[in-house]
């Protein structure tokens, strides 16, 4: 049911971790639905340097959170912003129907990121 | 790398001792056991002798089963059946079950509900068992029927049939229970559990997939799902199954003969699955402590979810299933898990292990070795460590 790209993300995660100091935290989802998502964001001159999270989901939750880390990870807040869930799971190689609304959090949660970074400095 | 299935309750690898009685079956002995030539009369010969097998095993008459696909065509058959020869006389009816029921017994309520038929769903306790109160309760002059699973597919809950079946017998109500699971792991005696109808599926019990059997009280009337050639004395229509059939009868004549040994054997190695599983912290078993099935143990490992825990297993080589059904076709939480008191962050992070025939020694120690490393793993990608707080 899942794609070699979502298992293998799903089995080797990058940028997997909580954040020390995080200039951004975006906090997705809900235990009560199983799939929780927390992104970490560091940024420096309207770039996404750093990138990092943890999730509590399925492999698809999980998968969908180490990729956004690798399509985030560089840009700038603008172009991260635009990163749609579709996306994420064209990235993957596609997720399963069930999954699609459900677990394909994490570009809400990058979203989400971005606005607490923009609050925190008073750009919102 | 070291393959170990725990998923025996999902479905089990077909003996080869049944898989030898079954080949002639195929392309020899093939003959349609309504035809009246010799090769015909040979196929009726196997169908009527594996009936009676069948019977002997669950202590009726050959004239009792009526060989079906499997578990849920049984199951649809005794609900639809009781309900069709009700409608037939022109009349609705009340139907009661228990929440914790498979799929195919809800999903078959459900439809009922809608042609009209009312239905109650008995809620269970912690453990997962139906009280005879709320049955003596619920039980109206309109119920036709009163059906309770033996044992719960997912926590491994055994019932106390004969109790239950006794009070719908008081109020002269029929009484099937589904012993998908049970047939085999415990004994299973239709006289002894006093009941009408009973559904048993064969590729739970070491059988091919695609065969069961209902039984069928003498004198009960249920009306039949599929018309056609009268086959099954006009209940179930449709040539036989005959290598099927043959396999399953082999399969339970095995199941049975060999259960005083070999359940035993199994449930210390479930005991020792528990035991090493219960010190891996925010984890517990559910269902019952002591009244459930010796193949099932069932756990909850908070903050994690039972998909990602499956498919880390299987990487390794170790075949189980949660009661999330995230891993399957819907994202709800195990409606079993619910009904026992779980909350649903809870009921996400289930894991069931259910042995069989083919584990060993050796798979237990590989799986303790295994399963708390993953749990560790995802538990360190998991934004909750302590609590649901953070």
């Amino acid at each position: 049911m899942y794609s070699q790209q979502v298992i293998d993300h799903f089995n080797n995660p990058r940028n997997q971790g909580r954040m020390e100091n995080p200039d951004g935290v975006g906090k997705v989802g809900n235990p009560v639905c199983g799939d929780v998502m927390y992104i970490y964001i560091k940024v420096k001159d309207d770039v996404i340097q750093d990138i990092s999270w943890e999730t509590m989901g399925c492999a698809a939750a999980i998968a969908t959170s180490s990729m956004i880390s690798e399509l985030a990870k560089g840009k700038t807040l603008d172009e991260a912003e635009k990163i749609t869930r579709g996306d994420v799971a064209d990235a993957l190689q596609g997720l399963p129907s069930v999954k699609m609304h459900c677990s394909n959090l994490a570009a809400d949660g990058l979203r989400k990121a971005i606005e607490d970074y923009r609050n925190r400095r008073g750009m919102a | 790398m070291r393959q170990v299935y725990l998923d025996h309750s999902a479905t089990s690898a077909v003996d080869p001792r049944v898989i030898e009685v079954m080949m002639p079956f195929f392309d020899v002995r093939y003959g349609n056991a309504s035809s009246l030539h010799t090769m015909g009369q040979e196929a009726n010969r196997a169908l009527e002798d594996a009936r009676k097998t069948v019977a002997q095993k669950l202590h009726c008459t050959p004239e009792e089963i009526i060989f079906t696909s499997g578990g849920t065509e049984s199951n649809n058959a005794a609900f639809k059946g009781a309900a069709f020869t009700r409608l037939r006389k022109g009349k609705k009816g009340h139907i009661i079950t228990s929440t914790i029921e498979h799929d195919c017994v809800l999903n078959t309520c459900q439809w009922l509900e809608s042609l009209g038929f009312s239905v109650t769903y008995l809620p269970v306790d912690n453990y997962g068992l139906v009280s005879p109160e709320s049955l003596e309760d619920a039980i109206t002059g309109d119920t036709i029927l009163v059906s309770i699973m033996h044992a719960n597919n997912e926590i491994g809950t055994i019932q106390d049939i004969r109790e239950l079946a006794h009070i719908a017998h008081e109020r002269d109500v029929l009484f099937h229970t589904d012993a998908v699971q049970s047939v085999t792991k415990v004994p299973v005696d239709v006289q002894e559990i006093g009941v009408d109808l009973l559904s048993v599926s064969s590729h739970k019990i070491h059988g091919p997939k695609g065969v069961g059997c209902l039984y069928v009280k003498k004198g009960t009337t249920v009306d039949p799902l599929l018309h056609g050639g009268g086959h099954e004395k006009g209940f179930r229509s449709g040539t036989e199954n005959i290598p099927g059939i043959v396999g399953f009868s082999e399969a339970l004549a095995i199941g049975e003969e060999e259960r005083p040994r070999e359940m035993p054997r199994i449930e210390r190695l479930r005991d020792e699955l528990i035991d090493g599983v219960s010190i891996i912290e925010n984890s517990w078993l559910n269902g019952h402590p002591k009244r459930r099935l010796p193949i099932n143990a069932h756990f909850c490992f908070r903050f994690i979810e039972g998909e990602s825990l499956v498919l880390r297993l299987s990487g390794k080589g170790i075949y189980a299933s949660t009661g999330s059904a995230c891993s399957s076709k819907s994202l709800k939480p195990s409606h079993v898990l619910l009904a026992i008191g779980l909350p649903p962050e809870d009921a996400h992070s289930s894991l069931r292990l259910t042995l069989g025939r083919d584990n060993t020694e050796g798979d237990i120690q590989y799986t303790l070795k295994v399963l708390p490393e993953v749990v560790t793993d995802l538990r360190k990608i998991s934004p909750f460590k302590a609590s649901f707080q953070e």
